[in-house]
């Protein structure tokens, strides 16, 4: 019998399984280990979270792969890792040693400031973000097989995660009522396939999975993106960044699994007592250099 | 009045098995709550991860629930995720299950996501043409109890076993549009006298 690896049936189908749920930005293995203990769907493994990375300034790369290895061993949900935009040999360095998904991120510093990888190259699959539909639908024309929100990473503000949900939806809602001959000049306003818009249009949802990510650090913010038309959230700064992150971990998983009922929301946020979130930023107070959403085309 | 299958909707591929149970002609439930589990016939586990959902029955309540609706008959489908909460026991791991259906399973017994596949799997019970088994990260069967009858195999090992009111497959005919598994899970659900053709 003949059996098929890398299709994008196979690539597209672990983002499915890992919808309904919380993926959080891990350092350590025992990092990733608190996050499988409060229910996390998969982790990202990095050298550093986001808010650290603004922090620190400089070039931000690919993470070391002992690092990434070590959190591989230690836990037995997926993994996953980033590397910069358009740094394809990074994403065959990470498909090699068998990373369970690739997030070619603008978190990290881009490796070129024109083109994205080639991600139907790849048996590993591609996560990427996107902050509307026609970003969305490049990224998926290059072979993404799961998109997320951009969001602003490491703010600890959800403003920038609410416009770019809220831009794609839109956007598609708006495909799904336009007549047939518009279709051609939407595809052209958006910068985006012809075939990927009609099959939106058609469908009034994204072929691939979308996720929230970019400034989720309460369990009401994962409620928010949830009912928003998020499919599942990354949580990045703010587990770790917060002042306990067993309690923040396991709260905005309880939150994203019952988004809707806003009785077990509130008793998530109530278990965090009187737990700090991360601090956050004024994202409008931030200089342009700083921004990480405007990264990638 | 066609039989009320619920899909347990704590975290997985909900909708995907929706579609498919309502494409062989079931009507769908999406199952978070105990409520939602007693109004439901049969019971799908979805694709997800297990140490997740486990994590999220025993918080809301849910697992000692489902265990006494199938131990008193309700038909149940594991689909990869699904099979795992539902086996005696995980190899290797020592990761807590609802130990419905006498099986041990190996989680990632293939490989990590690079060996997920597609492969034209034969399973007799559903006829000559091979079925479109699509494999994510999936677990193999190790042991199987008295009793588990072990209806296709892949690379040596079961991937889609049945014993009484319980099926477990280790592969997601949710994800392909051939009904062929739901449609037997269905026909579990009328064997074990549930009322599917009354208006």
């Amino acid at each position: 019998m003949e059996q098929q690896t890398g299709t994008a049936t196979v690539k597209r189908g672990l983002a499915q399984m890992l919808k309904g749920g919380v993926i959080m930005d891990v350092v350590t293995p025992e990092q990733a280990v608190i996050a499988q203990e409060a229910g996390a769907v998969a982790v990202m493994a990095l050298e550093r979270i986001p808010s650290d990375i603004r922090a620190m300034g400089g070039v931000a790369r690919m993470s070391s792969l002992e690092l990434i290895q070590g959190i591989m061993d230690a836990v037995t949900i997926p993994v996953m890792a980033k590397v910069r935009i358009g740094h394809f040999a990074e994403a065959q360095v990470l498909q090699s040693i068998g990373v369970d998904y690739i997030d070619e991120s603008e978190v990290l510093t881009p490796a070129d400031d024109l083109y994205h990888c080639d991600k139907q190259a790849y048996t590993t699959p591609f996560v990427c973000g996107a902050r509307d539909l026609g970003e969305a639908l490049r990224r998926i024309a290059e072979g993404a097989a799961m998109i997320r929100s951009k969001g602003e990473a490491g703010s600890g503000n959800i403003v920038e995660a609410v416009r770019h949900i809220r831009a794609i939806t839109d956007a598609i809602a708006m495909l799904t009522v336009s007549p047939k001959e518009e279709l051609v000049a939407r595809a052209r306003d958006i910068g985006a396939p012809l075939e990927l818009v009609a099959e939106v249009a058609r469908t009034g949802k994204l072929p691939v999975v979308l996720f929230c990510a970019g400034g989720v650090s309460t369990p009401a913010d994962a409620a928010l993106m949830m009912q928003l038309g998020a499919e599942g959230i990354f949580v990045g700064s703010g587990i770790f960044k917060s002042n306990d992150p067993k309690k923040f971990a396991r709260a905005i998983v309880d939150a994203t699994t019952h988004y809707t009922d806003a009785s077990v929301v509130a008793a998530a946020c109530r278990s965090l007592g009187t737990s700090d979130a991360m601090p956050g930023l004024d994202i409008r107070k931030l200089p342009e250099s700083e921004l990480m959403a405007g990264r990638g085309n | 009045m066609s039989a009320l299958v619920g899909v347990l909707a704590l975290q997985g591929d909900v909708q995907e098995h929706m579609t498919a149970l309502g494409r062989a002609g079931a009507r769908a439930l999406a199952v978070k709550t105990r409520g939602e589990l007693d109004r439901v016939d049969g019971l799908v586990i979805p694709g997800g991860e297990s140490t997740t959902v486990m994590k999220l029955l025993s918080r809301f309540g849910l697992d000692d629930a489902i265990v006494a609706r199938v131990r008193a008959g309700m038909p149940l489908w594991g689909t990869c995720m699904g099979m795992i909460v539902a086996a005696n026991d995980v190899a290797g791991l020592d990761q807590p299950t609802l130990r419905l259906i006498d099986i041990t399973v190996r989680r990632n017994a293939f490989g990590r996501q690079n060996e997920s596949a597609e492969v034209p799997l034969s399973i007799p019970v559903l006829g000559e043409q091979p079925f479109p088994a699509i494999f994510i990260r999936a677990p193999w069967i190790e042991r199987v109890g008295p009793g588990v009858e072990v209806l296709a195999t892949y690379e040596g090992h079961g991937v889609m076993v049945r014993a009484a009111n319980v099926l477990a497959t280790s592969f997601h005919p949710e994800l392909t549009g051939d009904s062929r598994v739901h449609r037997y899970f269905l026909e579990m659900l009328g064997a074990v006298g549930m009322d599917t053709s009354a208006a």
